[in-house]
């Protein structure tokens, strides 16, 4: 972002000396990006604001005062009562393996059609990419019965089948996000030069150790920037859960919430505080890793 | 990745060239057998999981749209031909609603929220004061998963509770708008939080795309006495082609994916009915009308294809020898 400001000063300089009127519209600028960045602010603050204050005083009070208390105790109940660490530990559960699994076959993939030239790469590449922009409903129904039909011993699965497990949520975010990825992947790997693994093939260095020791070190920033997007995309996922997943003390938060809506649906106090609460994992990231975020989101600009 | 300039694309479609010559000697006379086996491990496993999870089961939804079947024994799976289709384009009272709407948000996404992100990614672009606290803020919806913004703009709506109403001194009054509750308007009021993400994932998007702008292109644009509005219409806008591209199919793509939100708030029905909210009504709903939820889906799947198609063209036209 520093070089993005810089290349805009070095550029609209001479412009602001030939036209003096030039400064006048920048407080047009200023005013206009100030009130829509306050709007913008307006739904998410709503929504701190009213998970800090008891639902008794906002009874009492009104929601739109400011008398009463200001505290945690929604922040209380939402741990307590609506069993929140629960879900938070379930989007966990989902997320790492998810992500790591993506990663890793996605990388292998990438690198084997972009650094060798076979007969089918570039229609695999075009059938992963494809994959990824598909509208998830199209597949709900038939991976539905799939799993329902995946007869597991009760011992493994308390549903005799793939239904209600996380494995089910696990390998479909890994199969939808597969392509993304792999796309993001071998554009990156296609750039690298060839020579590199020219020389450690000349040393007798086999196809996996090319991968392995060559390539997937400098893919690293690639890698960095794909999963903290991913990790970010699958917290975020609400569909295959609500879909694939029965049991709701087994449900990720991005999913449960909407329980939570459910189950305290006039305390909007405590609806508000599991909102917030889903909030600041994804706004941790977002602050340590912004940097990455961004370049993710603008590395895969195919993203539907 | 099309997020970069010509000339990247352009070396990198060159570096393909010489892989691929490189390569296909590689392949015949130098690719040991061991070699050959591990890398068609590498393909094998991720392509299965896409076949298994992906593309068979797109292919299911196909055959499923023609039988009739309530999702209990195979043994109840009798052929329909195409009376789930015609049951949903002339029986079935949600679909040309869901239709219009899905419409509606590709038009509103397109005419207010995608111009609105190119519009402070312009202003962004310049040198201002705080460009990136202002881009900062912007960016927090994005962040955020459809679901849980639809739970918060519910609470930001509340007929009675909510703040809007209260701006609007409406609150507690008869006159109180039910925002999301009332079928005429409760589609804008979805539309503005989804707007409220997309403004902001376009602005991040165009960002990157203004940054690979040559900055001497504009220069000599206005040496040439061009204005900062024609520079930007006639040079800066035309460069960035691609990531053009790459915006009018994310947009598209957007308006068609639209659940979480509808589905947050009402799962999509009085008012906010879209297509692929009424697919998951018919696959999990009392009586599990799978052929018409799965005709659904196909409709779903032939319009979705239009922008994929369009967007995998233009992606691999070079790649594609």
């Amino acid at each position: 972002m520093t070089t993005l400001n810089e290349l805009a000063l070095t550029d609209t300089a001479p412009a602001l000396q030939r036209k003096p009127a030039g400064k006048k519209s920048h407080w047009g600028t200023y005013l206009f990006l100030t009130v829509m960045a306050i709007v913008w602010l307006i739904p998410l603050g709503w929504s701190v604001f009213i998970s800090l204050r008891p639902f008794a005083d906002t009874n009492k009070y009104g929601y739109f005062s400011l008398g009463g208390h200001f505290n945690l105790d929604n922040f209380v109940t939402a741990f307590v009562q609506g069993q929140t660490l629960t879900y938070l530990w379930n989007s966990v559960i989902i997320t790492v393996p998810t992500v790591l699994l993506t990663l890793f076959l996605a990388s292998m993939m990438a690198f084997a059609v972009s650094r060798f030239s076979w007969k089918f790469n570039i229609t695999l590449l075009i059938m992963f990419t494809a994959g990824n922009l598909l509208p998830p409903q199209v597949l709900a129904a038939p991976l539905f019965e799939m799993f329902k039909n995946f007869v597991l011993p009760y011992s493994i699965s308390d549903s005799g089948s793939l239904l209600n497990t996380y494995t089910a949520v696990i390998i479909v975010d890994t199969a939808f996000q597969i392509g993304f990825c792999t796309f993001v992947l071998s554009n990156y790997m296609k750039a690298l030069p060839h020579d590199l693994t020219e020389a450690a093939f000349v040393d007798g260095a086999g196809v996996w150790r090319q991968y392995i020791s060559i390539i997937l070190p400098l893919t690293r920033p690639a890698l960095a920037a794909l999963g903290t997007l991913e990790v970010i995309w699958i917290y975020n996922d609400f569909f295959w859960p609500l879909l694939f997943i029965q049991s709701g003390d087994r449900l990720p938060i991005t999913t449960a919430i909407k329980n939570l809506q459910g189950q305290f649906l006039t305390d909007y106090n405590l609806v508000a505080a599991g909102a917030v609460i889903t909030v600041i994992p994804t706004l941790v990231i977002y602050l340590v890793l912004q940097r990455q975020f961004v370049a993710g989101l603008t590395l895969g600009a195919s993203k539907g | 990745m099309t997020a970069t300039p010509r000339g990247d694309v352009v070396a990198s479609a060159g570096a393909r060239e010489r892989s691929g010559r490189f390569g296909r000697r590689r392949r015949s006379a130098l690719l040991t057998r061991r070699d050959k086996i591990v890398l068609a491990v590498m393909v094998g496993i991720p392509t299965l999981i896409q076949l298994v999870f992906i593309w068979i089961p797109t292919l299911l939804s196909v055959g499923l749209s023609f039988v009739r079947w309530n999702g209990i024994a195979f043994s109840d799976i009798r052929p329909a031909g195409l009376s789930n289709y015609t049951y949903v384009f002339k029986d079935y009272p949600p679909f040309w609603p869901a239709l219009e709407h899905n419409v509606l948000w590709l038009v509103f996404l397109g005419v207010i929220a995608t111009p609105l992100g190119l519009l402070l990614a312009v202003l962004l672009d310049q040198p201002l004061r705080g460009s990136r606290i202002y881009q900062s803020i912007f960016f927090v919806p994005v962040m955020l998963s459809l679901a849980l913004i639809g739970i918060i703009w519910q609470l930001f709506y509340s007929q009675n509770a909510g703040l809007l109403n209260f701006l609007l001194g409406t609150a507690g009054t008869p006159r109180a708008v039910d925002w999301l509750g009332d079928s005429n308007v409760n589609i804008w009021a979805a539309l503005v939080a989804a707007t409220w993400r997309h403004a902001g994932y376009v602005m991040v998007l165009y960002l990157a795309g203004l940054k690979g702008v040559d900055p001497s292109l504009r220069e000599a644009a206005s040496i040439d006495g061009a204005n900062a509005r024609q520079v930007f219409f006639r040079i800066v806008f035309p460069v960035m082609r691609p990531i053009n591209i790459v915006i009018i199919v994310i947009t598209l793509i957007e308006s068609l994916r639209a659940f979480d939100v509808v589905y947050v708030i009402n799962r999509g029905t009085n008012g906010l009915e879209l297509i692929s909210a009424l697919v998951i009504q018919n696959l999990v709903g009392e009586g599990q009308v799978i052929g018409v939820g799965s005709a659904l889906a196909v409709i779903l799947l032939v319009i979705s294809l239009v922008p994929i198609i369009i967007y995998l063209s233009r992606t691999f036209k070079k790649d594609a020898a």
